[in-house]
């Protein structure tokens, strides 16, 4: 018996080093190759990308000033005073970039990235049953991915600004019309005769005035989620339906943990889009200080930008990550 | 097994009644449901549709193709009236009764865009541009892709950090910056903000201005740094990473080498992802207004890309300011040149959109 303890122990214990050492040679050279393949993306940072972020921390630092007689910009240090001109409140002359759009942006986001995540789940499962006229309807719904870009904002922004209103559906996306208002006093009514609170009622009225632009902001949404359906296995459902499952449980059992990975790809996805796509407001009001106040001042107001964008997404990705489930665990 | 024995006992008892079911199992089977007696057709549809189950699902049908049909319709409904409102006059624009339907149909936005904004030259030019960037991208980004998803490298997460980050950025945030960059190009460190001089300042060479010229674009896209690109490499990444690794340690065993085995085993398999993200990365690239409008200031006047056309109004069909209707005439026009714009988009995912949905359909994208 001892001897058989003794013999197994120094057995496994030299077999792991061995197979450790293999292993590195390979993914030494094979690591060497890995570099080849980014080599694109090396150059491009090294020579593009970081000198452009390096200059642009540079410029929210300091201010430019033109001296025709010589043709150069003149650049000067200036410590924090853009930062301070551009989040500093109103009151104090500064331009309130907290107060008067970061709240209300990040209210938006609130209204906004919660319907489009759980409507392009509802639609991937829809459009990955089998019905009629399935093709038809993909095509449709992917339309957006193609088509709703900066331009199409962009000529929205300018209908919206003068108000045309061709069809219903054209007015839908500028100012609510008779028909959608009087549809928001029924939810409202109802809201209130269930006695829930008048947060929930804003919440539901906001997104039924904003499902135009719900809509056309899940396409890409959709085609993850719709990648991530198929990439259930159609043994899981079979399995079920054998045990009886209804396919509400199948849904909730099944489906729901098995995308739950694709749904916090698709936050976080939604998030990045909705902060930098042109019409949203505050890179509206970046881009209008831009050529308003100065270049250094919507770079300074774009950096914090960042950082707080940047905190968001951690934030969601730390609280949503306790929640996903992931099948593969190696 | 009892089936087949009845044969033979009857075989041997009657011969003349055996001639027909000793032929076939086919005429086997008919006799054996003779001896049934069939439910009758009224009883058998009754079970079959007269049940709650079929009446749910029945209406859960119904109101999916109702939803469905709500969702295309509001995502299609802005294209009707922008393609109604291209037909109409500045009449029909500023009459509250003409909804859909103009009441003097006329070419004449169509006309004067095309003659007056330089239509054909510039789509010519933003199709040349963004086939080669969309191709650029697209390949770079599936090598970017792959190397960060087969190869456990030093530094992997941290590129794949930066691949994120660039992502996140907003692209207004670098305009200043990429346009101090792009307007004197130099290798290396051209800033004179940290008081190095480049590679080409250390020769003696001024730097370069490459605004208004195709290279910043070029190089952006060849560089996997162009719109969206990092969306592309993470979808590559996560899609080479469902391909299983055997397929290469196979072909190492069989002493291909690491590029060798990418180009003959993995590339031919990621054809419909490299199609799906070619097609994204073309549509994003023809209707991106920012690069457009970023390293293409209009020299003279002149455009260059479909995106810059769209603020102008041509000066033959223009009301006077001041008229009625001045502003929505205005916009219907602008929606028209809009309209203009992403008409050859749709016909080019109209051919390729089986694909695209195939491509997002195999990729196994998974968390």
């Amino acid at each position: 018996m001892a001897e058989l303890v003794k013999e197994s122990v120094p057995k496994t214990k030299p077999k792991a080093p061995q197979r450790k050492r293999k292993s590195k040679s390979l993914e030494k050279i094979k690591s060497r190759s890995g570099w080849l393949f980014i080599l694109p993306l090396l150059i491009g940072l090294i020579f593009i990308y970081v000198p452009i972020l390096v200059n642009s921390i540079n410029f929210s630092f300091s201010s430019i000033r033109h001296v025709a007689a010589e043709g150069v910009n003149e650049v000067t240090n200036v410590g924090f005073r853009n930062y301070v001109t551009a989040l500093g409140s109103t009151e104090d002359g500064n331009l309130g970039f907290i107060e008067n759009h970061l709240v209300s942006g990040l209210r938006q986001l609130a209204f906004t990235i919660p319907p489009v995540v759980v409507f392009s789940l509802f639609i991937a499962v829809l459009l990955n049953q089998k019905m009629m006229g399935r093709a038809a309807f993909r095509a449709i719904y992917f339309v957006p991915v193609i088509i709703a870009t900066g331009l199409m904002d962009t000529l929205a922004q300018g209908n919206i600004m003068v108000g045309v209103a061709y069809g219903d559906g054209g007015s839908a996306m500028a100012e609510p019309t008779a028909a959608s208002a009087i549809v928001g006093w029924q939810v409202e009514a109802l809201f209130q005769i269930m006695a829930i609170g008048d947060f929930m009622t804003d919440f539901v009225i906001e997104i039924m005035g904003a499902i135009f632009d719900i809509i056309n902001r899940s396409g890409v949404q959709i085609l993850i989620f719709l990648a991530g359906l198929q990439a259930i296995p159609a043994e899981v459902y079979e399995s079920c339906r054998m045990d009886g499952a209804t396919s509400w449980e199948t849904f909730w059992k099944i489906t729901f943990p098995m995308i739950s990975p694709m749904i916090l790809v698709n936050t976080v996805y939604s998030i990045i889009d909705f902060f930098t796509a042109s019409n949203n407001t505050i890179m509206g009001e970046i881009s209008r200080t831009f050529y308003a106040e100065g270049a250094t001042i919507a770079t300074a107001m774009g950096w914090f930008y960042l950082l707080v964008i940047g905190l968001i997404i951690m934030l969601v990705m730390g609280v949503m990550s306790a929640f996903v489930f992931y099948q593969r665990r190696d | 097994m009892d089936e087949k024995l009845m044969p033979i006992e009857k075989g041997k008892k009657a011969k003349p009644e055996k001639l027909k079911p000793a032929n076939e199992g086919k005429k086997k089977n008919v006799k054996i449901k003779a001896d049934f007696e069939r439910t009758s057709w009224i009883k058998r549809n009754s079970i079959k549709y007269l049940r709650w189950n079929f009446f749910f699902s029945v209406i859960f049908r119904f109101f999916r193709f109702m939803l469905l049909l709500g969702g295309a319709f509001v995502i299609l409904l802005p294209f009707f009236t922008m393609i109604a409102g291209s037909f109409m006059t500045h009449a029909d624009v500023v009459d509250i009764t003409v909804r859909m339907i103009p009441r003097y149909p006329t070419l004449a936005t169509y006309s004067a865009i095309i003659a007056e904004n330089n239509f054909f030259p510039i789509l010519g030019m933003t199709a040349l541009i963004s086939f080669l960037a969309a191709f650029f991208q697209m390949a770079v980004c599936c090598l970017i892709g792959y190397g960060l998803a087969k190869f456990k490298f030093r530094g992997n997460g941290l590129i794949m950090a930066a691949v994120i980050v660039s992502l996140i950025i907003p692209h207004e945030m670098l305009r200043l910056s990429m346009q101090n960059h792009m307007g004197g190009f130099d290798l290396l460190w051209d800033l004179g903000l940290l008081g190095a001089p480049g590679i080409l300042g250390l020769v003696g060479a001024s730097p370069l201005n490459l605004m208004n010229t195709y290279a910043p674009l070029m190089m952006l896209s060849l560089t996997g740094l162009g719109f969206k690109n990092g969306l592309f490499i993470f979808i590559f990444r996560q899609y080479f990473k469902g391909v299983p690794d055997e397929l290469e340690e196979s072909a190492y065993i069989d002493g291909s080498g690491v590029l060798r085995t990418f180009f003959k085993v993995i590339l031919p398999l990621s054809v419909p992802m490299m199609i799906t993200v070619f097609l994204l990365s073309f549509s994003w690239q023809w209707t991106d207004e920012f690069y457009a409008r970023l390293f293409f200031r209009q020299v003279a006047g002149q455009a260059r890309l479909l995106p810059d056309i769209i603020a102008r109004i041509p000066a033959s069909i223009a009301v006077q300011t001041g008229t009625g209707g001045e502003e929505l005439f205005h916009a219907t026009i602008r929606n028209t040149t809009g309209l203009m714009i992403i008409i050859p988009l749709v016909i080019i995912y109209l051919f390729f959109q089986r694909k695209l949905i195939q491509g997002i359909e195999r990729s196994g994208i998974t968390g």
